[in-house]
């Protein structure tokens, strides 16, 4: 569904990623691990146009991407929940869903679709009113995701969801994407938590200094022993 | 008591085209983080384009408000693209350069909109032609003009207009998203190319409709009349909280109201300070504005 070819990006004067390959199929979700600074956000920020390799391909659904606008991209299927999730403060909950489906101009379809997210996350509806600021880290991460949701995305691209939550927050945050996933979506994730990803993955890759270093069965690696010294704590 | 109920009609509108010309600044500030300085010069635009549409309207249509607002809306449909023009042509080029760099642009345009109009209008302060007879009308022992209650009727009409559009609306909520967080606003599918032009567009038609309803009261326009009121309209955003729509509409009457007051009760030499003296005062004690809240710089 989704494939990188050989990317390279930088910014400015500074190499971010070198020859990045990688391949999500269609149905699956697939793990990017790594630590803080090699390159995880960069990767995700290259499909969606956010920043332009410079060399190399991507193709999603065969077709390729780089070079498209973010927003072209966007309506072709991918959603991206950013890293620090950047949900609108200064907009309420129900406008920040209402957002999520811009490009929906059936109000009908709308409604139906914000009446899907909060079966998501029923946390959400008991919100709608409220500024998305004021919300908890958590129900942040909730509302960061259904948003992505309302364009009803083939590919779902999560960038640390688990960043700075609770365990339950992280647990309730995981049961949702997985409860996604079964629903058709294809997910690539993005996590520093090496442990979490790899139990929820099929496939993973790990990306040190802009390389990927290491890539096999989610499994497969989680019991390598350099994965275990270096992601795993063990 | 008359002469400051008096006084206090003629500040809130002054205040109110002060509010219109605010706006532009601050909705273009808060799309892309850039002082228009170019703003206070489309104003100035709407009132030329008004002065000559005027010639050719004037006596065709049915009434002399309808002339007006012919004329009006005209001019604010041209105002509005040299504004896409301008974001197109001037901004959008150098958008990921760094602000000191847009802000010199911004100057630049400034000077290139002054001094081709002094070359095309000629430099000379023109009639701006009565749109509208003048009548007046008494309350107890208040005066008004009619042109007064135009002014002010039609600057409330564009803000609550302006506010539906930008609170009520699937693209005013968009513009609100891209003022936000503009990589967000892309992920929503929005194209945000267009929001910023469209912001552009209403920002200066706003300023076109401030330029005709100044004109409307004080006829004499001039290539550079847009100077100091585009300086005081900029004070009047900072004072408000740049990048605050509400905050623009304050920020514009307090500074017509204080104008005035100085104007009327202490010497009209100062007139022109009080607007200086509160952009110093506000950027000692308050710098995000009234209504402005703390930056926290985005990283």
């Amino acid at each position: 569904m989704l494939t990188l070819k050989n990317i390279s990006t930088r910014y400015g004067a500074i190499k971010a990623l070198t020859d990045v390959s990688l391949e999500v199929e269609k149905g699956a979700v697939a793990t990017l691990i790594g630590a803080n600074g090699a390159g995880k956000s960069t990767t995700l920020r290259s499909i969606m146009g956010l920043c332009q390799p410079y060399e190399g391909e991507v193709l999603f659904e065969g077709k390729k991407i780089n070079g498209i606008p973010t927003h072209r991209i966007a309506a072709m299927g991918i959603a991206l929940v950013p890293e620090g999730r950047a949900v609108f403060a200064n907009l309420t909950v129900l406008e920040n869903l209402e957002l999520g489906g811009y490009l929906q101009r059936d109000h009908g379809k709308l409604k139906r679709d914000i009446e899907h997210v909060y079966e998501v996350f029923p946390r959400l509806k008991e919100r709608l009113a409220q500024m998305a600021g004021t919300l908890s880290g958590g129900e942040q991460q909730m509302l960061a995701i259904g948003r992505a949701l309302m364009a009803h995305p083939r590919l779902l691209l999560l960038d640390e969801p688990s960043l700075g939550l609770a365990p339950l927050m992280v647990h309730a945050i995981f049961e949702a994407i997985d409860r996604i996933n079964k629903e058709g979506t294809t997910v690539l994730l993005v996590e520093q938590n090496a442990n979490l990803a790899l139990k929820r993955s099929q496939k993973a890759y790990v990306l040190e200094t802009g390389r990927i270093i290491m890539q096999g069965s989610s499994a497969e690696l989680a019991n390598d022993p350099r994965v275990k010294e270096a992601y795993l704590g063990d | 008591m008359e002469s400051f109920l008096q006084q206090l009609i003629n500040g809130i509108s002054l205040g109110s085209i002060y509010a219109l010309v605010a706006l532009g600044y601050t909705m273009v500030y808060g799309v892309l983080r850039l002082i228009n300085f170019a703003h206070g010069d489309v104003y100035m635009l709407g009132a030329y384009f008004g002065y000559y549409l005027s010639r050719l309207v004037q006596g065709r249509t049915p009434s002399h408000l309808l002339d007006a607002a012919v004329v009006m809306i005209l001019s604010m449909i041209g105002c509005a693209l040299i504004g896409v023009i301008m974001e197109r042509f001037a901004y959008r080029p150098v958008r990921r350069a760094s602000r000191l760099t847009l802000l010199i642009i911004a100057i630049g345009v400034s000077l290139l909109i002054e001094n081709a109009s002094q070359l095309i209008f000629g430099a000379n302060p023109r009639f701006f032609p009565q749109l509208i007879p003048e009548t007046h009308i008494h309350m107890g022992n208040l005066m008004l003009t009619n042109q007064q209650v135009i002014v002010l009727v039609t600057a409330l009409a564009l803000m609550i207009l302006l506010n539906l559009f930008i609170y009520r609306s699937r693209t005013g909520k968009a513009m609100r998203a891209v003022s936000y967080n503009l990589d967000a606003a892309k992920l929503m599918g929005i194209d945000t190319d267009r929001i910023i032009s469209l912001t552009f567009a209403l920002g200066s038609a706003l300023a076109a409709a401030g330029g005709i309803l100044v004109s409307i009261n004080i006829p004499g326009i001039d290539p550079l009349m847009g100077v100091m009121t585009g300086l005081k309209a900029f004070v009047a955003a900072v004072l408000g909280g740049i990048g605050n729509i509400f905050g623009a509409v304050l920020g514009g009457l307090i500074l017509g109201l204080a104008e005035v007051m100085v104007a009327g009760y202490g010497s009209s030499t100062y007139r022109d300070a009080i607007a200086f003296l509160i952009l110093i005062a506000i950027l000692l004690f308050k710098p995000s504005g009234l209504l402005g809240k703390g930056q926290v710089e985005k990283v």
